[in-house]
């Protein structure tokens, strides 16, 4: 077990770290946990580091966990089309030949489980859905120390409750995520991308007749720069035949083309810097949420109503617009990451229901709020 | 007073008669759910009208630390809606109203009373259907679905209940009414509605339900494949997941299997098969019209000695028919049996149905497979006679075996009929301690008083115990205080 003080860039959003430790194995994330406990510290884990900088500072920081060296491919049984991996490892980094852990990460260099923590998706979330559809199993250590289990390595499973879907999207705040199983996808063999451009009143009958059009689609994405017309691209995977047919007549419906895809498809509308906004809609307002401040532009999965926005100028003003638009639209709209200054200024998550009921569970996992203290919703 | 008599005598006043069942003879037909060999007759059975009623109902329990179990339509096989002698039966019965379709958001949302199959049926018109299709899906709930995740022949392709739920209206044990998840995907905060599906009823009562509708497929192709024996299916199953595609569904019977369907609703299988596969392709009609000759290829080369493909609706639903009805179909060949539900790794197969088979032959009892042979599911039939003297307790015995393998094999106890009363005694084979006391961590923080359907899952009651509340300091600091 590796235990070391902390370096200068040892810190999220700006709290900077006592300590830091890089276990190689669950038993060792187990030890390095059961110390943390005795000692009552603040625990931060710490992936690929590509959403560091995502939600709020941590109220208090001593103890950086960082998984890079909880890496590896644990098991692929390629017959029953599953995998175990442990969760420092890279998304980039995962090859089954043949088949495919269909989450992708709109950051390069993500790990798994830091693509489980803050429950990131990309495009082809439409086909194979997002993380919680895709993990089968998950080994974790709690916030003592304790190892536990839940799941399995079998995609049918019902035993127990489902603490895999608990633990993804709970940005670290209930424990650390040391192994996944995941169900896995074939490829397939073929692919082609239908194109076009349109204007923001014409986006939601072409997405309604994209629909209506029983073809299937893997993605159906979105991006709307600041003025200009909406870009669509619509991914079709299948048989090189099928594709072929499926996509002409998307090509049909939509007057548009066919071609490779787009620069900015799977990637996140902002700069490294900038401030970048979650934005959900039930599927038929979506086009609502295309109708932007200035300054903003968006992108994302018009396909399941999950865009993504960067806003400039008049943050304050322009977060307040786009909640108002995605309530109505019945989603939520979220800053996923700002420069410190605006994180002060504006409501990061917006209204959240439930969140008494999500107290209750992070009182029972994370009794002491030493894991990731105040990052989450509601100040959890 | 008793506690129950308190408790009529409130919900009487609060809802009125009629949503209140306190007969003995009335209440004995609420015994038991669709595991008939657990009879527990309830203290009290409610039949609440809305969720208000519901958490009303809830509400009561709590205030008088009656506990509480909520049933959809009786048809769960694990023993999930088994009453408690002293306490509530909520029974969802009366909640069947669908208060939406939303085609254009590609939704419905249905209170939890209503039958699976009524959503597809409202949502054909506009081109969509609710994809789990559990066997019982002409009599289940949603509710049901819900509270057990619930499968079916199709989630090889589809995924489970929980793919398929967007939301849901629960009252807590605490009789709070509170949403989770919604109308649009990735609600922030924990995904407490994951959580909560296929918690068996142990977490609170669903009272709406937000599901997504699922566009028609173009097309439809099933093919039946006829095999000497399980291994040459087994083995054309595995071709075909190894050629990359993924069928709809892919179902196995064995030859008792077969033999009980034909008894029961002479469903006409190739006589002489050790095995049939049922194929199902769904899709573009591009991509099925590709991917059902490589399938047929594969079934052939791996020794199907017939091979029918259904030309019409007609014949797709008789090749169904002998499969969905199986489990009651054995009712024909044998006076009793007990349906099984296990899951092992798909590439297991052939070596676990022979294992199967010795630990039947040396109890002396016979065992009918049916199964989800695309993802491992079995649904071994362990047939016996209750009227031969032990034959029960070994056929009792072979089934515990069954479920032995799976945990030996790496599989699951259960794949989707749950834990419930049932199997709460094999969770400790399949997680430790630990696994258990951190599932145990969430029912108490929805059910800290153990009263939402107590005795089922865990294998032992367990307290919850205080947790120690923080400081408010440390608790809600001013965004200020960060930096």
């Amino acid at each position: 077990m590796r235990w070391s003080k902390a370096g200068s860039d040892d810190h999220v959003g700006g709290v900077p770290a006592r300590y830091l430790a890089a276990p190689a194995s669950t038993e060792e994330a187990a030890e390095a946990l059961r110390a943390a406990a005795a000692d009552e510290l603040a625990v931060v884990v710490r992936g690929g580091g590509t959403k560091l900088h995502w939600g709020l500072p941590p109220r208090r920081l001593d103890l950086i966990l960082d998984t890079h060296r909880l890496t590896g491919v644990v098991e692929h049984a390629a017959g029953d089309l599953i995998t175990v991996v442990r969760a420092g490892t890279r998304l980039s980094e995962l090859d089954f030949g043949t088949q495919q852990l269909a989450l992708e990460s709109p950051l390069p260099g993500a790990t798994v489980g830091g693509a489980l923590a803050a429950n990131t998706s990309g495009p082809r979330r439409l086909l194979y859905g997002t993380a919680r559809d895709l993990v089968i199993g998950m080994t974790v250590v709690r916030t003592d120390g304790t190892v536990t289990r839940s799941g399995g390595k079998v995609v049918k499973n019902v035993a127990g409750y489902d603490l895999g879907k608990l633990f993804t999207g709970s940005y670290g705040t209930l424990g650390l995520i040391t192994e996944c199983a995941f169900r896995l996808h074939p490829v397939p063999p073929a692919r082609a991308v239908a194109l076009c451009e349109a204007e923001p009143a014409e986006v939601g009958r072409l997405l309604a007749a994209v629909r209506a059009e029983q073809v299937v689609p893997s993605a159906v994405e979105v991006d709307r720069t600041e003025s200009g017309p909406v870009s669509l691209a619509v991914l079709l995977e299948g048989t090189a035949e099928g594709v072929r047919e499926r996509a002409a007549r998307l090509e049909k419906v939509l007057g548009g083309t066919t071609g490779d895809l787009p620069p900015w498809w799977g990637t996140y509308p902002w700069p490294p810097d900038g401030v970048g906004m979650k934005l959900t809609a039930r599927l038929s307002r979506v086009p609502d949420l295309l109708d932007t401040p200035p300054g903003t532009t968006v992108r994302g999965s018009a396909g399941t109503g999950v865009l993504y926005a960067h806003v400039t100028g008049d943050v304050g003003g322009a977060v307040e617009r786009l909640r108002a638009t995605a309530v109505r639209a019945g989603g939520h709209a979220v800053v996923l990451t700002a420069p410190g200054e605006v994180r002060r200024a504006v409501d990061m998550w917006g209204p959240v229901p439930g969140l008494e009921l999500m107290r209750r569970v992070k009182d029972r996992f994370d009794p002491q709020h030493r894991f990731a203290p105040g990052r989450f919703v509601g100040g959890i | 007073m008793t506690p129950l008599q308190e408790l009529a005598a409130t919900l009487r006043a609060a809802l009125g008669a009629d949503r209140i069942v306190d007969d003995r003879q009335e209440l004995r037909t609420y015994e038991c759910d669709g595991l008939a060999h657990y009879k527990v007759t309830p203290g009290l059975v409610v039949l609440p009208r809305d969720a208000e009623e519901c958490a009303l109902t809830v509400r009561a329990c709590t205030a008088l630390g009656v506990p509480f179990v909520a049933r959809g339509s009786g048809t769960g096989l694990s023993g999930g809606a088994l009453p408690h002698a002293e306490g509530v039966l909520v029974v969802t019965s009366r909640m069947r109203e669908i208060v939406e379709i939303a085609p254009a958001d590609e939704r419905a949302v249905v209170e939890p009373g209503v039958i699976n199959l009524q959503v597809t049926k409202a949502a054909t018109p506009h081109g969509y259907y609710y994809a789990p299709d559990p066997s019982s899906q002409q009599i289940c709930s949603i509710g049901g679905n819900v509270a057990e995740n619930s499968g079916g022949a199709h989630c090889l392709k589809y995924g489970f209940t929980t793919n398929h739920v967007l939301g849901a209206q629960i009252v807590t044990p605490d009789g709070a009414l509170v949403e989770l998840g919604g109308a649009a995907p990735d609600t922030p905060g924990y995904d407490l509605l994951g959580a909560f599906v296929g918690s068996e009823g142990t977490l609170g009562i669903a009272t709406r339900v937000t599901v997504r509708l699922t566009r028609l497929p173009e097309s439809v192709r099933t093919l039946l494949a006829a095999f000497a024996t399980t291994d040459e299916a087994g083995a054309a199953t595995s071709a075909i997941i190894a050629a990359g595609v993924v069928p709809a569904a892919i179902e196995m019977m064995d030859a008792l299997a077969i033999e009980a369907a034909e008894a029961a609703v002479a469903c006409g299988y190739p006589a002489g098969a050790g095995a049939v596969l049922i194929v199902e392709l769904d899709g573009p009609a591009a991509e099925v019209a590709a991917q059902f000759g490589e399938v047929r290829e594969l079934c052939e080369r791996n020794g199907a000695f017939e091979l029918r493909i259904a030309a019409d609706e007609a014949e797709r639903a008789l090749f169904w028919k002998g499969r969905k009805s199986a489990f009651a179909a054995v009712g024909r060949i044998s006076p009793d049996y007990i349906v099984q539900d296990g899951v092992i790794p798909r590439t297991a197969l052939p070596e676990v149905l022979h294992r199967i088979g010795e630990v039947a032959a040396a109890h002396g009892v016979r065992v009918a497979n049916v199964f989800h042979a695309g993802d491992g599911n079995l649904h071994p039939l362990v047939l016996f006679d209750a009227a031969t003297e032990g034959e029960a307790e070994r056929a009792e015995t072979v089934s515990g075996a069954i479920i032995d393998l799976c945990i030996e094999y790496g599989g699951s106890i259960t794949g989707e009929h749950g834990v419930g009363m049932d199997k709460a005694k094999y969770m400790p084979r399949m997680f430790t301690g630990d696994d258990l006391e951190t599932m145990h961590l969430l029912r108490c923080a929805f059910d800290p008083a153990g009263l939402a359907n107590p005795g089922k899952v865990f294998p032992t009651p367990r307290l919850c115990g205080e947790v120690p509340r923080q400081h408010s300091a440390t608790d809600a600091p001013a965004p200020a205080e960060i930096f």
